[in-house]
């Protein structure tokens, strides 16, 4: 079987390429860990409020708002300094009955937060005004109409939190982690597959391979054999690193999560073969990642695509990357079943389909029969 | 009369407007040695990539073994040796060996043994577990000398064979080539090497893609009144100039 014999020897090739070996296998762990810790690090942010004539009962209300803190200045100009200074945030200022806000804005975090805390604060006084007026009505009332008022409970409901993915401290990591995984298959696969048939190529292997009797199909098949099977190996190490470690929870079936990766492995395995096509040396190879492999990462989902413009979304419908996110999205975040992700698996195998025939066929520049 | 194993029959071929083999017509016959010589550019690699079908001529008629080229299964009885070394460098010379072995279509069975012969004939037996990353320059062109002698093809295609081997070596691989000849194999080799062309059978000069002479050495020294194959590939090329 030759199809066989080349799936073998591409093994035992990255087999004794120690250094190949660790970038397909560790370096995604390394840096899934990584990027785990940093989205878990505290992110919240404090907002200091530089006031000037703001009311006494305004400024102890926004101070009372969390992760707000207010300071007041007595002029204009001075909050302006402290503003520069980057001793306070932002500042109030309180002229003719109107707010006037000023913001550092170098933090948007920051700024959303002093704006949502305006908002609450200003909106609570306004609540608080009418609390008033309505208990001096009430109390102008003749006392058979208050009577007949029903009795308010004054209890205010509890809200119970319960989570189906996660736990309440769930981060963006969490929502991140099932894009991030295919795309490490698809980015290391892309570039090793590519770069491994690529010297294939210039060393002129390729080319005395050729001149046996082998079928280009069984060269094609050969590769996509050996480099599935290092998919599904480091597919399971990135599982079971992220269930197991990172402490990731995987709603859905593993199984899924195994197939829709090793689909998505042979899409970036046929399109570093294509790509390496065009490529004359690694170093070509190099050049196309900004081109072919960083927009699948923006359109894969990270960012909702429904909220893109048409042209945007039409180009995130011809990357393959983003039928994998969103299978495994929904496997391991909603439990979805097979028939639920048949769709972008249809997609994902008619990727492997057009681009594998376009290889067979494009290794007659090297033979023609 | 001995066994036509190639035959070129008007043989055109253009790389886009650039023509680069212009009416060549050319035999080879089991047992002899042809000698493919000329300039670098004048067609000697297109000769062998029609040949060996890798690419389609234009016009004119290839076949091989008697049939048509291009075609896969003929290459099961093709050895052919490139350039360059074309070898797979994490691996073993055995196991380069065993994968081309197993490429041509070599039975499981009779593996061992090609390899082992192969291996006889360039002297690499006692290397043969080592990887090729760590041979020499000469040592990996004799390994991929052996590829191309696994399957005892019929037919011989040899570009450059000697270019980087020491002539002790050299006179080796010569000597090998002429007891494959005797054994009944075609060889077709293309040389720098003026005087690796005296030991050819018959030389066929290819200048500007036309074949311009094809005879045996002495012959052509004859015809060109010079002492060796040399001074006729430099008369030839002012002839033409």
């Amino acid at each position: 079987m030759r199809i066989w014999a080349i799936t073998k020897r591409v093994l035992k090739q990255l087999l004794r390429d120690k250094r190949t070996l660790a970038l397909m296998f560790i370096a995604p762990l390394v840096v899934l860990a990584l990027m785990s810790y940093i989205f878990s690090v505290n992110m919240t942010s404090n907002v200091t409020i530089g006031t000037v004539g703001v009311s006494q009962t305004l400024q102890k209300d926004l101070n009372k708002v969390q992760h707000v803190k207010v300071k007041a200045y007595s002029s204009k100009q001075k909050a302006q300094t402290a503003l520069k200074n980057e001793q306070v945030d932002s500042t109030l200022e309180k002229r003719h009955n109107n707010f006037y806000a000023t913001y550092a804005n170098t933090d948007s975090s920051k700024t959303k937060l002093a704006k949502t805390a305006l908002q609450t604060v200003l909106k609570q006084e306004k609540m608080n005004g009418l609390i008033q007026q309505f208990k001096q009505v009430q109390q102008k009332l003749p006392a058979t109409a208050a009577q007949q008022q029903p009795k308010t409970k004054q209890t205010t409901p509890k809200i119970h939190n319960d989570y189906r993915y996660g736990n309440g401290n769930s981060t963006f990591f969490a929502k991140l982690m099932p894009i991030l995984m295919g795309f490490f298959v698809f980015f290391f696969v892309f570039l090793i597959s590519g770069m491994a048939l690529l010297s294939e190529r210039t060393s002129g292997t390729l080319e005395r391979l050729l001149v046996t009797p082998v079928r280009r199909s069984d060269i094609i098949y050969g590769y996509m054999l050996s480099y599935g099977l290092i998919a599904v190996i480091q597919t399971l190490l990135i599982v079971i690193f992220t269930v197991t470690v990172l402490n990731v929870q995987v709603l859905g079936s593993l199984w899924l999560v195994l197939l829709i990766t090793i689909l998505l492995a042979l899409v970036a395995l046929s399109l570093g073969i294509f790509t390496s096509t065009f490529a004359k040396s690694e170093f070509q190879m190099i050049q196309f990642i900004p081109i072919i492999v960083i927009p699948q990462i923006f359109f894969s989902g990270i960012i909702p695509l429904e909220s893109m413009a048409n042209w945007a979304q039409w180009l995130a419908d011809v990357l393959p990357m983003k039928y994998a996110a969103d299978a495994l999205t929904a496997v391991i975040m909603k439990d979805a079943t097979f028939t639920q992700i048949a769709g972008d698996l249809l997609a994902l195998l008619i990727f492997i389909i057009v681009l594998t025939a376009g290889n067979i066929w494009g290794l007659r520049r090297y033979r023609k029969v | 009369m001995a066994k036509r194993i190639v035959q070129l029959q008007h043989v055109h071929k253009k790389f886009g407007t650039h023509t680069v083999l212009e009416d060549v017509s050319f035999n080879l016959d089991q047992g002899e040695i042809v000698g493919l010589i000329g300039p670098s550019g004048a067609g000697k690699s297109t000769i062998i990539k029609v040949t060996l079908g890798m690419e389609k001529a234009d016009g004119g008629q290839i076949t091989v073994f008697g049939e048509q080229m291009p075609q896969r299964q003929l290459l099961k009885k093709i050895g052919y040796m490139a350039q360059n070394d074309a070898l797979y460098d994490s691996l073993t010379a055995y196991e380069n060996l065993e994968f081309f072995a197993q490429m041509k279509g070599v039975s499981a069975k009779e593996i061992p043994a090609q390899i082992d012969h192969a291996a006889k004939i360039v002297d690499l037996k006692n290397q043969i577990k080592q990887r090729v990353g760590s041979y020499s320059g000469g040592m990996r062109r004799r390994l991929s000398l052996a590829i191309a002698l696994l399957g005892n093809p019929p037919l011989i295609v040899l570009d450059e064979p000697t270019v980087g081997i020491d002539p002790a070596l050299r006179r080796q691989i010569w000597h090998e080539l002429s007891r494959l000849r005797d054994d009944g194999h075609a060889i077709l080799v293309t040389t720098h090497v003026m005087d690796e062309a005296e030991l050819t059978d018959r030389v066929a000069l290819l200048l500007d893609g036309k074949l311009i002479a094809n005879d045996k050495p002495k012959i052509l020294e004859k015809q060109y009144q010079v002492a060796n194959i040399e001074e006729v590939f430099l008369k030839a090329e002012g002839d033409l100039a």
